[in-house]
């Protein structure tokens, strides 16, 4: 393939015509706002709507006071709950897709992708919607308790008092749930491409060498996923940490994460360099993130 | 279904407990949605008990001005940030193929980013920018949607771009070089020969463009004005303040959308092409 690359020089106007608008349209609607952004996180509010770009390094020092590293750390535990509850789910999906029939593998696949394609407001609302305290959820629970209730008398021990409906919404649990539900297509996606790779043949020579499926799903078939398994929780993670609807609509006040700090900064604190600072904190941890990654993903490459 | 051979070792899809867990996962993903669905054509404010077939909240959400503005509004901005992220994706992508240049690794890793920075950042990031060059916020329609149209190109175009280049990694360089010797200039073989070949990749990639635009909320939500709301910041606000059977409605409506566009792009492609695609 690289052999077939052409040099730009040789060939000036056929990549001037080819690379003006691309490279144009980056460098003026993405690098230049972010470069505003990243120059105003070094700046302080002078007047109601003037801010003076002065160097200042009070915004970094205020994201890092406990206040907001503790919503940071509290973002980072969500997300990263989340990551795991989709993994736990998404695993056996993703292996059930590609152990089954050929002609209804393309239709799982669909299953998982339809929702990944329909409107995440829609999703959040919707299962809001089954939240509520006249919910679904809710009606399913009462369900439940009365049968407990009805098993206790049955062996002579008092009923339990009557359901009350619990408030399903509006707390940590909440936004853990909401998250998972619109987060699970992106792992099962790249696990499944994973485990589509894997050669069929080694799970069945470690079943017949005797290892029960457990040990083989274990020593086998997770190490070979571990590319797929990476991939798909850097997926669900990034987006994760930077969630803003979730936690804003399905959240209480206490459940907050480190995006609806940020949007409050731009709307009704007013703080922009504030917000600037923590945006591109953000950015950092995302960075940070990635270069952890790459840095395992060449230490494998390494040991091969 | 019915088979009843011995399950094999490897079928583990055969298995009970594999089986419901899909099956849960399924109920789970799917339960919500349906229940909306169902519950827009309840003849009843509440949205837990069933009191009859009704229309009537689909001619309240279609009578709805606000709301029906908002929707042409968001498929006016899906419908021009797809076809420039398409044009600007795929020459992104065919300049990142087949040519070297200066600077290369960090125009490609810049081009990433978009995809990478959450949404909020930027979000926020065009919130300022667009204040700060004093974009005019009181232009006629549909140029009002210009602010919130680019902002959805720029995150738009390197998914296209990811997406054609993937496809144009199959394509043979010897094809055009022969539709060279042949007499073809520059432009006859990349129309003849180039864009045939990334078709697929191009339909693939307008599909996922359309779908990010018309289902962004957050960075919608920064650069909107009180005149340019969107379907989901609209949602959003109803969502917010008062929950009426209106946005089931007009959520079913949407849903029913992205089905219908969801099939088109399986005709076009195949079950197989768009599990491909993603």
């Amino acid at each position: 393939m690289s052999g077939a690359l052409q040099d730009w020089k040789s060939q000036k106007r056929p990549f001037a015509a080819i690379a003006t608008a691309p490279v144009f349209w980056l460098a003026l609607f993405f690098v230049a706002p972010m470069a505003i952004v990243w120059l105003y996180s070094f700046g302080q509010n002078v007047g109601p709507a003037s801010i003076e770009i002065s160097g200042t390094l009070d915004n970094y020092k205020r994201a890092t006071e406990w206040l907001y590293l503790s919503i940071f750390l509290k973002s980072l535990a969500v997300a990263a709950l989340t990551t795991l509850i989709c993994l736990i789910i998404g695993f056996p999906v993703a292996m059930a897709i590609t152990f089954a029939a050929p002609k209804w593998r393309p239709w799982l696949l669909l299953g998982i992708m339809l929702p990944f394609w329909t409107n995440l407001l829609i999703r959040t609302y919707a299962l809001m919607a089954l939240m509520g305290t006249n919910g679904y959820m809710n009606k399913g629970l009462g369900g439940l308790w009365e049968g407990a209730s009805w098993l206790r008398t049955l062996v002579g021990m008092q009923p339990l008092e009557a359901w009350t409906p619990v408030q399903l919404l509006y707390n940590n649990f909440a936004v853990v749930l909401g998250l998972v539900y619109v987060h699970l297509p992106f792992m099962v996606l790249p696990l499944y491409s994973a485990l589509d790779r894997l050669d069929k043949s080694l799970i069945e020579a470690s079943l017949d060498l005797g290892a029960g499926h457990f040990k083989t799903f274990m020593k086998v078939v997770v190490p070979l996923a571990a590319p797929g398994i990476v991939a798909g929780v850097m997926i669900t993670l990034i987006p994760a940490l930077g969630a803003y609807l979730t936690p804003d609509l399905m959240g209480g006040t206490d459940s907050q994460m480190i995006a609806n700090v940020i949007e409050r900064q731009f709307k009704r604190a007013n703080d922009w360099p504030f917000g600037a600072a923590l945006s591109f904190l953000l950015i950092y941890a995302m960075f940070i993130l990635i270069a952890l990654q790459s840095m395992r993903a060449n230490k494998v490459k390494e040991v091969r | 279904m019915f088979n009843r051979t011995a399950i094999a070792p490897l079928e583990y899809t055969r298995k009970l407990w594999m089986r419901s867990w899909v099956g849960l996962t399924m109920l789970f993903l799917y339960a919500p949605l349906l229940v909306l669905m169902i519950f827009s054509f309840n003849d009843s404010r509440r949205n837990i008990e069933w009191k009859g077939f009704t229309l009537k909240y689909y001619e309240k959400a279609l009578n709805n001005d606000s709301l029906v503005e908002a929707m042409v509004n968001s498929l006016t901005i899906a419908f021009l940030a797809t076809i420039v992220s398409l044009v600007i994706g795929a020459l992104a992508a065919v300049m990142l193929w087949r040519f070297r240049f200066p600077f290369k690794g960090l125009v490609e890793g810049t081009m990433s980013l978009p995809i990478i920075v959450p949404e909020i950042c930027l979000g926020v990031a065009f919130l300022i920018f667009f204040a700060k060059i004093d974009w005019p916020t009181d232009l006629p329609w549909p140029l009002n949607l210009s602010a919130i149209t680019i902002a959805h190109i720029t995150f738009c175009f390197p998914f296209v771009a990811m997406v054609v280049r993937a496809r144009l990694a199959s394509f043979n360089m010897e094809e055009e070089e022969a539709a060279k010797d042949l007499g073809a200039t520059d432009w006859q073989a990349f129309r003849d020969v180039l864009l045939p070949h990334i078709k697929p990749g191009l339909i693939a990639g307008a599909l996922l463009a359309f779908t990010l635009s018309l289902d962004d909320f957050v960075i919608t939500f920064f650069t909107s004005g009180p005149d340019t709301i969107t379907f989901p910041v609209k949602v959003y606000s109803m969502v917010r303040f008062s929950v009426t059977p209106e946005v089931n409605a007009a959520s079913t409506i949407l849903i029913l959308l992205t089905v219908i566009l969801t099939f088109i792009a399986l005709k076009l492609q195949g079950v197989k092409g768009i599990a491909q695609s993603h």
